[in-house]
């Protein structure tokens, strides 16, 4: 049985493709955005997340620990991580869930078990399953694996993708997707570099491969104020969407501050403290070239 | 909105509820000269006409549907008969925060004077409160259950459309015929039916005076109107209330006026739960509607405004005061009239048309706290119908709520009823199932399950009190396994249940024998042809509920006992008892532990959901099948309407980790904040319940509004309505408002008079809800978009 590693599991999506979804989080991206909504997903290892505020100093974790990576302290409960091997007991055992393990092994099987489990949805409302992340790519036999099972059993499958894997990978994938959602999100080189930590060139040529399989595609581009909402970066973006032919919609995500507060829960840096969020009115304005180039456009979606 | 309509509504909206004592007056004056010369039935019947011979009557500017039950609109009167206030009580009315009743020292005057001395000791809740047997009181006292009946009569009536295709005058005729036919030689009851028919023939005479004196009293009002346009609208509801209810509409305003009418006698003749409700609105009036559509008679906006005016008149008749645990059971203004709209027709076909559209419309712009209105929703309703719905819905009035046609129909069928006749039905009140216009399902009360739990815990005695409450069933550290302590949950629920019904089948004897309703009688199907009332197996079906109240927090608790005492050990029965007795006291760990590491009904975890289904086969058991007095069958519900609050007040700390006092689950909803895997994963719990075996379950849902923006996302909301519709769910409703606006409503309330909330089974205005409740609304899980 193939294996995988997942970070959430959520039920009634509304916006990770057509009607009511489940959406399957995978653990670990190539990618480090700056603005990632789940940077806890980034590394592809478990996280253990512990907050001090809920923590009742029980000890209870202390007990349980076979390993006995834990102590409590004046400022809460402390893990040497050197002995931790991140089995989780801990979180099983702790009352308040002041500690929660972020990454978690799955089945094939235990996915499928919760996907059908809100099949007569997807039948009422033409939705399905979502394959997110992280980066799904990042684990393609699991993602192919899953993607199969999902075919036999008629699910809708929809693929969330940072764009960024071998394409050979990516062309295999999309024989067994139906929708892909993919991410675009800076067309100059140095900064996409810069921003995400990964060229540019690759995920454009994989969108270019999909739109030339007439795979159907919805480009997503996350609005970062001071990184891409330009316009010289909305012009590149527009020529090159021109050349494609089976992009059926644009969603521009609008950028979140909550993002910043889930950087600093998990201890990752923070570089955007100048961004403010966009005002919807200004991000219709950021639309209308690309609706002039005759592509539908969605703010959020 | 037309202006006429705008004041209307207004005036309305601005009206204080406020106690009029003429009915009191009038009955006791009544009484008192006639005591002993008549039959109880006709006795009664004289007393109604003698009402509406002698009430004051009201006809406001604008108005086009006449009549009021006070001398003016939200003017309430009182039912010494049934409960005779005390002094006391009435000053209560006036000075208590919330669902307050206006009342002044004079009204006070004329109870101690006359009212009181006559009705002390003769009115119904006098007689059940000396009756009742002490075990029952102690429970009653201690919270286990309420009893309906002690203060308001059996009501809960929907009609059906019978009253469209027949006035009074024909009802008369079919008495007479009926009173020709008794055959003293052969029928034993020949004599008793003769009292029931002569008074239910009395009863259709008061109604037509009643109509007549309006019709002389707006002839009289043109006499003296100078606007030639309103003089020829006064000669026209003259005209209008000439003709009905004595004889069968003819249009669009004589068949709205004719409910009117028959709604307005009803509640004049008794309180009965749920005022009246017209059901199927846009079936009864559909033909109406087309006829004068087509003739050009009326257009359009025309029907509108008839029908804008009949809403607005729900709205001027709160309920009457409630005291005591009934006004804690149900502490709210609104009379419950919960219109249904779409549904199916009586040979099974879909029944939404133009009307239903219309009706919506209305619904959006009159959204007062009553009518309050539905949409039964089949597998034959467009789609265009049920999203029609969910955009008002979206404007969060907490209404229309949403029922499933299929499953309403199915529970009928499995209880009894014709096919045809079920589909003739739906649901009145909060959720209840009915056979409109052929039935009497009377609600008897709430039973408090998780209080049953916690008596079960305690060896039949009440923590709260320490008084013994139940049979011996064990202490809680006597039970070796779970399924020892569930057994004691059974015993202490059949005690309970028989207890309950005991008392109601006395009550409701009571009923029949003093207390008929002839006037209620003429307008459900077979009272006539049988000779019975209304109260005593009259109609062709009757259907007694009791309804079970905290099964989220009931299941949760269970949950609790089983995962952490007896599965992992974790936590010793004497621990948890200690805990629980101390309301958790210097145990905080263990709480959150109870709170956070339990299976929870509502998340579509079967371990959790079967010991739900467990619960709620151990209730229909236990209820279900039992005869009444009437011919029928008691059978169960799982509505809550204000009365899980009430309840949460009387039992202690629960094994969920509820602490004391706080309140326990709504309907067949999940205990607040117990459901963490979003709205498909609590419909699918409740898809578990076998809910087509109950005669109506709750769900209560809160949607933060940016949930339902946009289209998408209203076909996304119509899509998890069918869904759980495909699970055989019976009904769900909304809350669309986030927390900022409740808790902003909480601190200015003077700013939000207007914000309405889905309560249990009906819309409240929040800022006139107790503080207990509104925390309770706060504290339902919001559903957000992930």
């Amino acid at each position: 049985m193939t294996h995988g590693r997942i970070f959430d599991l959520k039920r009634y999506s509304l916006h990770d493709g057509p009607g009511i979804r489940t959406t399957v989080f995978f653990k670990g991206c190539p990618l480090s955005c700056w603005w990632c909504h789940n940077p806890e997903s980034q590394d592809r290892t478990p996280v253990i997340h512990y907050r001090n505020e809920l923590c009742l100093g029980c000890e209870s974790c202390v007990d349980i620990c076979e390993e006995h990576a834990l102590s409590l302290t004046t400022s809460g409960i402390e893990r040497d991580e050197t002995r931790c091997r991140l089995c989780g007991a801990c979180t099983e055992v702790c009352p308040t869930n002041a500690r929660e393990i972020v990454g978690r092994e799955v089945s094939v099987e235990d996915v499928l078990n919760e996907v059908e489990k809100d099949r007569l949805y997807y039948d009422e409302s033409g939705g399905g399953v979502t394959f997110s992340g992280g980066e799904p790519l990042a684990q393609s036999e699991f993602l192919l694996a899953l993607l199969r099972a999902c075919g036999e059993r008629d699910l809708h499958r929809t693929v969330d993708t940072s764009g960024l894997a071998p394409i050979k990978t990516v062309i295999e994938v999309a024989e067994h997707t139906d929708l892909f959602l993919f991410d675009l999100k800076v067309m100059s080189p140095e900064r996409h570099q810069q921003v995400t930590g990964v060229p540019v060139q690759p995920i454009l040529d994989n969108l270019r491969a999909l739109d030339q399989r007439g795979q159907a595609l919805r480009v997503r581009v996350p609005m970062i104020p001071g990184i891409n909402d330009d316009p010289d970066n909305f012009a590149a973006m527009n020529s090159f969407l021109g050349t494609l032919s089976n992009v059926s919609q644009v969603d521009l995500l609008p950028f979140h501050l909550s993002a910043r507060n889930k950087h600093y829960k998990f201890g990752i840096p923070w570089n955007l403290e100048e961004a403010e969020e966009i005002e919807p009115e200004r991000l219709l304005e950021l639309a209308r070239p690309l609706q002039d180039h005759g592509l539908t456009v969605a703010i959020g979606g | 909105m037309k202006e006429r309509i705008s004041r209307l509504r207004q005036m309305s909206f601005d009206a204080n509820p406020v106690v009029s004592t003429e009915r009191a007056e009038l009955m006791t004056e009544f009484y008192r000269e006639n005591d002993g010369k008549y039959s109880v039935p006709v006795m009664r019947a004289r007393a109604f006409l003698h009402l509406c011979q002698h009430k004051t009557l009201y006809l406001g500017e604008d108005e086009l549907i006449v009549g009021e039950r006070g001398p003016a609109p939200k003017a309430v009167p009182t039912f010494p008969e049934l409960t005779c206030h005390s002094a006391d009580d009435l000053r209560t009315l006036n000075q208590r925060d919330k669902v307050h009743y206006a009342t002044d020292e004079a009204m006070v005057e004329v109870y101690e004077r006359d009212v009181i001395p006559y009705w002390r000791g003769r009115s119904v809740r006098d007689r059940v409160f000396s009756h009742v047997p002490e075990a029952w009181s102690k429970a009653y006292q201690a919270g286990v259950f309420t009893e309906f009946m002690e203060q308001r009569a059996p009501g809960h009536t929907t009609l059906d459309g019978e009253i469209y295709r027949h006035g009074l005058r024909d009802y008369q005729a079919r008495i007479q015929d009926h009173l020709q036919r008794l055959n003293y030689r052969a029928d034993p009851d020949a004599a008793r039916k003769a009292e029931q028919l002569e008074a239910m023939s009395i009863s259709c005479e008061a109604g037509i005076v009643f109509a007549e004196r309006h019709a002389q009293f707006a002839e009289e009002k043109a006499q003296q109107e100078s606007d030639p346009q309103r003089r020829a609208e006064l000669l026209q509801i003259a005209a209008v209330c000439r003709h009905v209810p004595a004889h069968a509409p003819r249009t669009t305003w004589e068949a709205i006026q004719t409910y009117w009418f028959h709604h307005l006698a009803t509640i004049t003749e008794l309180n009965g739960w749920d005022a009246m409700n017209p059901g199927h609105l846009d079936q009864h009036l559909r033909p109406f509607c087309e006829r004068d559509l087509a003739a050009g008679a009326l257009d359009r906006d025309g029907v509108k405004e008839l029908l804008s005016c009949l809403w607005i008149k729900f709205n001027n008749h709160p309920a009457p005061p409630k005291v005591g645990v009934t006004a804690k059971e149900s502490g709210t203004y609104n009379d419950f009239t919960n219109i249904n709209l779409g549904g199916l027709t009586r040979k099974g076909a879909d029944a939404v048309n133009d009307l239903s559209y219309l009706l919506l419309e209305v619904v959006d712009e009159i959204h007062l706290l009553q009518p309050q209105a539905n949409v039964q929703i089949s597998r034959r309703t467009p789609d265009r119908f049920l999203k029609s719905a969910c955009r008002v819905i979206r404007k969060g009035y907490g209404y229309p709520a949403i029922f499933n046609a299929d499953a309403v129909i199915a529970e009928q069928v499995r209880a009894g009823k014709t096919l045809e006749d079920a589909r003739e039905g739906g649901t009145s009140g909060c959720i209840e199932t009915g056979a409109f216009g052929k039935e009497a399902y009377v609600l008897t009360g709430y039973l408090n399950v998780p209080k049953v739990l916690e008596v079960a815990l305690n060896d039949g005695i009440d923590p709260l009190s320490g008084e013994r409450l139940g049979p011996a069933t064990g202490s809680a550290s006597s039970f070796e396994s779970f399924d020892d302590l569930y057994q004691a949950f059974q015993l202490q629920l059949a005690h309970f249940i028989d207890l309950k019904v005991e008392v109601n089948q006395y009550i409701e004897s009571m009923f029949a024998r003093y207390m008929p309703a002839p006037y209620l009688s003429l307008l459900i199907q077979d009272c006539i042809e049988k000779g019975r009332d209304y109260y005593d197996g009259g109609p062709r079906y009757n259907t007694t509920y009791i309804q079970c109240c905290g099964i989220g927090t009931v299941t949760d608790s269970l949950s609790a006992l089983r995962k952490h005492v007896f599965q992992t050990e974790r936590v010793s029965m004497d621990d948890l008892h200690q805990a629980l007795a101390t309301d958790f006291t210097d145990a905080e760990v263990l709480r959150q532990l109870l709170v956070n590491k339990t299976p929870k009904y509502g998340n579509d975890l079967d371990e959790a959901d079967e010991l739900m289904q467990r619960v709620y086969a151990s209730l229909f058991d236990t209820i279900d099948g039992r005869p009444n007095t009437k011919g029928g069958r008691y059978h169960l519900n799982m509505l809550s309407t204000t009365c899980h609050v009430y309840f949460g007040t009387r039992v202690g700390a629960s094994a969920d980790g509820r602490r004391c006092a706080m309140p326990i689950s709504d309907g067949t909803s999940p205990a607040h904040g117990a459901d963490r895997n979003g709205p498909t994963a609590v419909c699918r719990s409740l898809g578990k319940m076998d809910q087509i075996r109950s005669g109506g379950t709750l769900l209560n849902q809160r949607f933060l509004p940016q949930v339902l923006e946009g289209e998408e996302n209203i076909s996304k909301l119509a899509a998890l309505v069918r869904t759980y519709f495909r699970l055989d769910g019976h009904h769900i409703q909304f809350n669309v408002v986030d927390t900022d606006t409740l808790r902003q409503a909480q601190q200015h309330p003077e700013n939000h008079r207007d914000l309405l909330v889905r309560v249990a089974g009906y819309s409240d205005y929040f800022v006139d809800m107790g503080t207990d409740l509104q925390e309770e609304v706060i504290a339902r899980t919001a559903q957000e978009v992930f």
